[in-house]
């Protein structure tokens, strides 16, 4: 099973198998990792489960959709490169080994 | 009302643990409260997400989705944060000695109590509402029953063209299923949207292949030999087939514990503007409560997730000392229809003028003013303008019916050119 590593701010990482075909957030939600709000329930719709993909691993991930290239400007905390909604990003074999970074506040 | 109220109290118990129940407690816990926390669900289940459930859930196709796959937080999370989940049904709220009582007798002692009981689907009053294949939806079972008939599905018939009702048609129509709206108003989403944007919802679903008829009233369901429902009757006697029949009548809040217990009620459980009930040691939040709107001094009741998200943290803040004057979180909104995103940001309360942006018939906004004042935008497949619209509505609806006239106007390139407001006002208009 895949395996989505994510970073707190404080540097603590957290390593967690997510099963292919859910979204990050979603494996953050479902392992009780802190620090994804995830408001909308992974519609696209709040830009609460921002995170910032790890350059090492940021070209394993297919371009962001309009709708959530929008969001990513209505973010609670500054809009980076690797800047993505989580609930946006499926998860399959091809992004075992993510990292993302959890950024300090969702609202 | 300038009654003392709670801060820091002992304990507190939420009764309900929809969207809204679930947040006042993680918030609470967010803000440091260190006292007792109770959170009394009446469902069999984890605190869960509802947005889905009329949408991706009832999607059977690759493989059927399960209940943990809506829940808010994982089991452990509430061990984590000490919040005690108790599966009941509370039966009294007994305000004078501060209790709520359960239905198997045992009772939890209240500092502040914290209301958030929801609403319940309105059914339909004709023969035959009881036929096996017919059904509401507002909790994960509901919507559990629901996919499994509609695997099974043929035709169905909806009754109700809101978003409920809608929602559910769309996925009907991608799983194959036949299907029918029935409404009783002239168009869809009467009470929501515009009639512009009501037109492209009903020009949408015509061309998915679902029929829908208006101004017509639904007088009797009939069934076949085997008790399962076969036919919608309507009042101009055409009866339309039906293997499955969905009511999305809308809701009634439930508010029967409230009155019970002697506090106001109306359409909603009567609170004010810090969403306190008549007793100052139970607020209301969410479906259930009805809250002054600030700007027009109407009593409100939303049914969103917005809402019982904005309620909670308010009522969170309150009780841990960090009192707002008032609710006053711009309302916004959202619904998929196949393909098709329709956004609200704002609360339409009367409108004299409207304004599209936009040239491509499936994708565009209507602006809606009051004289030079915009009440709310519906976005329809433009996301973009529903974000800048709820960032310049949250700032005060800085955008005049002569600026959207100019030429080139954009919301968002309207929004930058008044500053873009800083980081802080972006989280506000997004949280």
């Amino acid at each position: 099973m895949p395996k989505i590593t994510y970073v707190a701010v404080d540097g603590t990482a957290r390593t967690v198998d997510v099963p292919s075909g859910t979204s990050v957030m979603r494996g953050a939600v479902f392992n009780d990792v802190d620090g994804i709000v995830a408001q909308c329930a992974g519609n696209a719709q709040c830009a609460t489960c921002h995170v910032y993909v790890d350059d090492t691993t940021l070209d394993r991930l297919e371009p962001a959709r309009p709708d959530e290239d929008d969001l990513l400007d209505f973010t609670a905390c500054p809009r980076r490169p690797g800047s993505r909604l989580s609930c946006q990003l499926t998860v399959t074999e091809a992004l075992d080994g993510l990292i993302v970074h959890l950024p300090e506040r969702q609202k | 009302m300038t009654a003392e109220t709670d801060a820091q109290p002992a304990s507190v118990v939420i009764v309900g643990a929809g969207q809204g129940g679930y947040q006042t407690a993680a918030s609470l816990r967010d803000h440091g409260y260190r006292g007792r926390v109770t959170l009394i669900s009446a469902e069999d289940a984890l605190p869960y997400e509802r947005p889905p459930l009329s949408k991706a859930y009832l999607k059977s196709d690759g493989h059927a989705k399960g209940e943990e796959e809506l829940w808010l937080r994982p089991a452990t999370y509430y061990v984590r944060q000490s919040i005690d989940l108790v599966g009941g049904t509370v039966t009294r709220i007994d305000p004078a000695a501060r209790t709520v009582r359960l239905g198997d007798g045992s009772t939890y002692d209240y500092g502040h109590l914290v209301l958030a009981t929801g609403a319940r689907p309105r059914t339909l009053d004709v023969p035959g509402a009881e036929l096996r294949g017919v059904h509401t939806l507002r909790t994960a079972r509901d919507a559990a029953a629901l996919r499994a008939s509609l695997a099974a599905a043929r035709c169905a018939v909806v009754v109700g063209a809101g978003f409920i009702g809608l929602e559910f048609a769309a996925v009907a129509r991608e799983s194959g299923c036949a299907v029918t709206v029935v409404e009783a108003l002239e168009r869809p989403l009467a009470r929501a949207v515009s009639v512009r944007t009501a037109e492209h919802v009903t020009r949408l679903h015509r061309r998915e292949g679902a029929q829908l008829l208006f101004g017509q009233r639904v007088v009797a369901l009939h069934g076949d030999r085997h008790g399962g429902v076969a036919a919608v009757e309507l009042a101009d006697g055409l009866r339309l087939p039906a293997d499955l029949v969905l009511i999305g009548v809308g809701v009634a809040p439930r508010t029967e514990l409230a009155a019970a217990a002697g506090l106001p009620v109306g359409d909603g459980i009567t609170v004010d503007a810090r969403l306190l009930t008549g007793d100052p040691h139970i607020s209301a939040i969410g479906d259930c409560a009805a809250f002054p709107q600030v700007r027009s001094g109407k009593r409100l009741r939303l049914e969103s997730v917005q809402n019982a998200v904005g309620h909670a943290r308010l009522v969170a803040e309150r009780l841990t000392g960090a009192p707002r004057a008032h609710y006053d979180e711009l309302p916004w909104f959202w619904s998929d229809q196949y393909s098709t995103t329709v956004q609200i940001a704002g609360h339409d309360d009367g409108h004299d003028t409207e304004m599209v942006l936009g040239d491509d018939p499936d994708a565009f906004s209507v602006l809606l003013f009051r004289g030079e004042d915009l009440r709310a935008v519906e976005s329809v497949n433009r996301t973009g303008d529903h974000l800048a619209a709820r960032r310049l509505l949250d700032n005060g609806g800085q955008v005049r019916p002569g600026d959207v006239a100019a030429p080139g106007f954009s919301l968002k390139g309207h929004l930058a050119s008044l500053g873009g407001g800083t980081a802080a006002a972006v989280g506000r208009a997004m949280s």
